[in-house]
């Protein structure tokens, strides 16, 4: 009889973490201490909280493990699993409460009281860290599949696109195109053939939603793929998956396998004559397929470029025909609202923006990882609360969500009730979900030149707008990096990217240059500062920093110098008042601005400006 | 799967393998599982409880986990069962054939086995 679980996350960032080898350790472990019939090791997806990887958790206690090595699972089975003693030392902190004790049964929080899940609501990742994704009994327990059964045995396709319309659910890529109208739209094109495509070619910088549903929850996207069918009147879906998320591919194709096996997918489904069938298709990694024509193009089996829309691909969409495209998180959403309403659904939320939405949590903060919250939520919440603040006691500046086609959010705009419409108001957009988050130390120009140089990279290329404007733009950047840039050129960037915004012909051109237009408008005093006075505020571009020794504070005694790889610090004639040895300085001709001299200068003589 | 009734099935098979980890748990039974404990006996009681639990049809109500050394080294196979808001009960001696009637009484109809409790124990 099986006593405990023991789940260990199997995602993409504890796998890498080095997950796979505490499986094996606990295999071994159960077998040696002989527990093999009373403790049951799971593989699941992700849990969210990525930075405290590899994570494991003991039910039904609940005890959450953070940052487990391999070498830590023999004491885990001994003292836990064999003598009911948690292991302490291993125990994510913040589940513990203040005033634990070793013997106290309930010394530990319940895993979502604690400050990071404890504002979550779950519907997107329900199942991300609960099941095990390679198993789609665990899934059907979890009431999967019962909501094809509902829609195919007592709801017309009609129903179905009103219930979906009802929820208010908007699309979770990062446009928020009214999810219901979508389906409505294709499903009244007449078409021998249409196509369901699931959108899974995450490619946003530090996104990494999508990823963990399809690992955590391969069984959901199928499920909604079939509903989405059945509602438009499609037999044939693809799943659209970047090549560079291996165990996503393998587990989603693990979970068609299944489902066929059991009838799921296939002919004649729960006994109606319902037919449906998936195929997973792999991107190369180019940015721009995520962009829904070019997408379907690179299915087809060209060069994945965008074509021009109207028509728009519920009109003439894969191999022209008439084809519903939604992302991975907006289908994770729609199993749960056919089974408990769409008046659930649109319960939560904002006013215009209903349910939740699944964030990536990156850059400076503490809590890295996987938050799914009320749409509504203020960023001050996200930031404060769930993230757990920003490391080493240092200041929030802004927060950057959308990746390379978004813009940033400053310090100024925390109170912000995150949804589609106020992010838009704010110049800024919701974007698939990535949200990087940066404090005092970022460059707000470095951090629009980095997004502008994956574009440029990523462009396609078909149209002169994004091919070429792009990569001027990214040199006028580099002109402000480098304190080569006049006021002139500022307003020349800012006429740049509206044209290219205007004149590009997908979305990966007319959003390429939000970056710039946001840094611009919340930091315009960084450009300024960069312009007119060539420094830069917060000391990142090195074409504008100086490092300079005080002369009066220095000793002489060398260290800098033995430390310069560019040997640029020598002795001067001086000697400072009370100091035996000649002061030092730097040559900035020499200088590469490594900024070693200033690591091992115990007088903090050496100064950077 | 031809029919709803074939997915319910699985769902009804599978439920007891993954309520485990929902973590709702009204009462709890705690064993303790110290060398104590398991020198004297806990572990067939520990079986018991997670058997009988199951059984009964309790699982989503009644976690079974385990604990240290309680202290009380003379009492063991030591079983404590915790309900929110309630007094902790401590049934000491325990065996299986004990554990039974726990589950039959206590966790099943709330009346709690006094005679098996540490304030009615004579050694």
């Amino acid at each position: 009889m099986i006593r405990t679980h023991v789940l260990v996350c199997g995602g993409t960032g504890c796998t890498s973490s080095g997950s796979k080898s505490i499986q094996a350790a606990f295999n071994e472990n159960i077998e040696k201490f002989g527990l093999a019939e009373e403790v049951k090791l799971v593989q699941t997806g992700c849990f969210g909280l990525c930075a405290e990887g590899p994570v494991v958790i003991v039910y039904p206690d609940g005890t959450f493990y953070s940052r487990v090595a391999a070498e830590d699972v023999a004491e885990i089975v001994e003292e836990h699993l064999l003598k009911g003693r948690p292991v302490k030392r291993l125990e994510y902190k913040g589940a513990l409460a203040e005033d634990a004790h070793e013997e106290d049964v309930y010394a530990n929080i319940s895993l979502n009281d604690t400050a990071f899940y404890k504002s979550q609501t779950r519907v997107a990742l329900r199942n991300c860290g609960v099941i095990n994704p390679e198993e789609i009994d665990e899934y059907i327990a979890m009431d999967g599949y019962q909501a094809l059964g509902k829609v195919l045995t007592e709801m017309t396709p009609d129903d179905v696109i009103q219930c979906i319309l009802d929820s208010g659910l908007r699309g979770r890529g990062g446009g928020g195109f009214p999810t219901g109208r979508k389906w409505a739209l294709t499903a009244v094109n007449k078409a021998p053939q249409k196509y369901v495509v699931c959108n899974a070619d995450e490619g946003d910088p530090g996104a990494f939603m999508d990823r963990s549903v399809l690992e955590g929850d391969p069984h959901a996207i199928i499920e909604a793929m079939a509903i989405a069918g059945y509602a438009i009147g499609a037999s044939q879906g693809y799943v659209y998956v970047r090549a560079e998320y291996p165990i996503a591919v393998a587990r989603l194709q693990m979970a068609i396998d299944q489902a066929r096996e059991y009838g799921l997918l296939g002919n004649n489904i729960f006994g109606t004559d319902f037919s449906f069938d998936l195929g997973i298709r792999l991107g190369a990694g180019a940015f721009v397929c995520g962009e829904e024509t070019a997408l379907m193009t690179s299915i087809e089996g060209n060069r994945g470029e965008p074509r021009p829309r109207p028509p728009y691909p519920a009109v003439k969409g894969l191999f022209e025909s008439p084809t519903l495209e939604n992302n991975v998180e907006t289908f994770a959403n729609v199993p749960q609202i056919i089974l408990k309403g769409a008046d659930w659904f649109a319960s939560m939320g904002s006013e215009k923006s209903k349910g939740t939405k699944v964030f990536a949590l990156g850059g400076k903060i503490k809590n890295t990882g996987l938050v799914e919250i009320p749409m509504g939520t203020t960023l001050r919440h996200i930031i404060e609360e769930i993230g757990g603040g920003i490391p080493n006691g240092k200041k929030f500046k802004a927060a950057q969500t959308g990746g390379p086609s978004g813009g940033c959010i400053p310090a100024s705009l925390i109170d912000t009730e995150v949804d589609y419409d106020n992010l838009v108001a704010i110049g800024c957009m919701m974007g698939s979900g990535g949200l990087i988050v940066m404090d005092e130390d970022t460059c707000m120009v470095d951090m629009a030149k980095f997004f502008l140089e994956f574009t440029v990279d990523e462009s396609c290329g078909k149209c002169t707008p994004c091919r070429v404007g792009t990569k001027r733009l990214l040199e006028m950047l580099n002109k402000v990096t480098s304190g080569k840039a006049t006021l002139e050129d500022l307003d020349a960037i800012e006429q740049l990217c509206y044209y290219i915004k205007e004149n590009s012909l997908c979305g990966l051109g007319q959003t390429a240059p939000n970056p710039v237009l946001s840094t611009i408008k919340f930091f315009r005093d960084e450009y300024l500062a960069h312009i007119v006075d060539k420094k830069c505020p917060a000391g990142v571009c090195k074409d504008l920093l100086k490092y300079e020794i005080i002369k009066d504070k220095c000793i002489g005694c060398g260290m800098c110098a033995r430390q310069c790889p560019a040997n640029a610090i020598s002795k001067t004639d001086y000697i400072a008042p009370g100091k035996k040895l000649p002061a030092l300085a730097i040559d900035t001709d020499k200088c590469v601005k490594c900024g070693a001299c200033v690591g091992v200068c115990k007088f903090k003589a050496i100064v950077k400006n | 799967m031809k029919s709803l009734a074939e997915l319910q099935a699985i769902k009804d098979r599978m439920k007891d393998r993954v309520v485990l980890r929902e973590g709702v748990d009204e009462k709890r039974v705690v064993v303790g599982m110290a060398t104590c404990g398991i020198a004297a006996g806990a572990r067939p009681v520990l079986n018991a409880f997670v058997q009988g639990v199951n059984e009964a049809g309790l699982a989503s109500k009644v976690s079974v986990t385990q604990t240290g050394c309680i202290g009380i080294c003379q009492y063991e196979p030591v079983v404590e069962i915790f309900e929110a808001g309630k007094e902790k009960v401590t049934y000491v001696k325990m065996t299986a054939e004990k554990a039974a009637k726990v589950i039959e009484e206590h966790l099943k109809n709330g009346k709690v086995v006094a005679e098996y409790t540490i304030a009615n124990y004579k050694a």
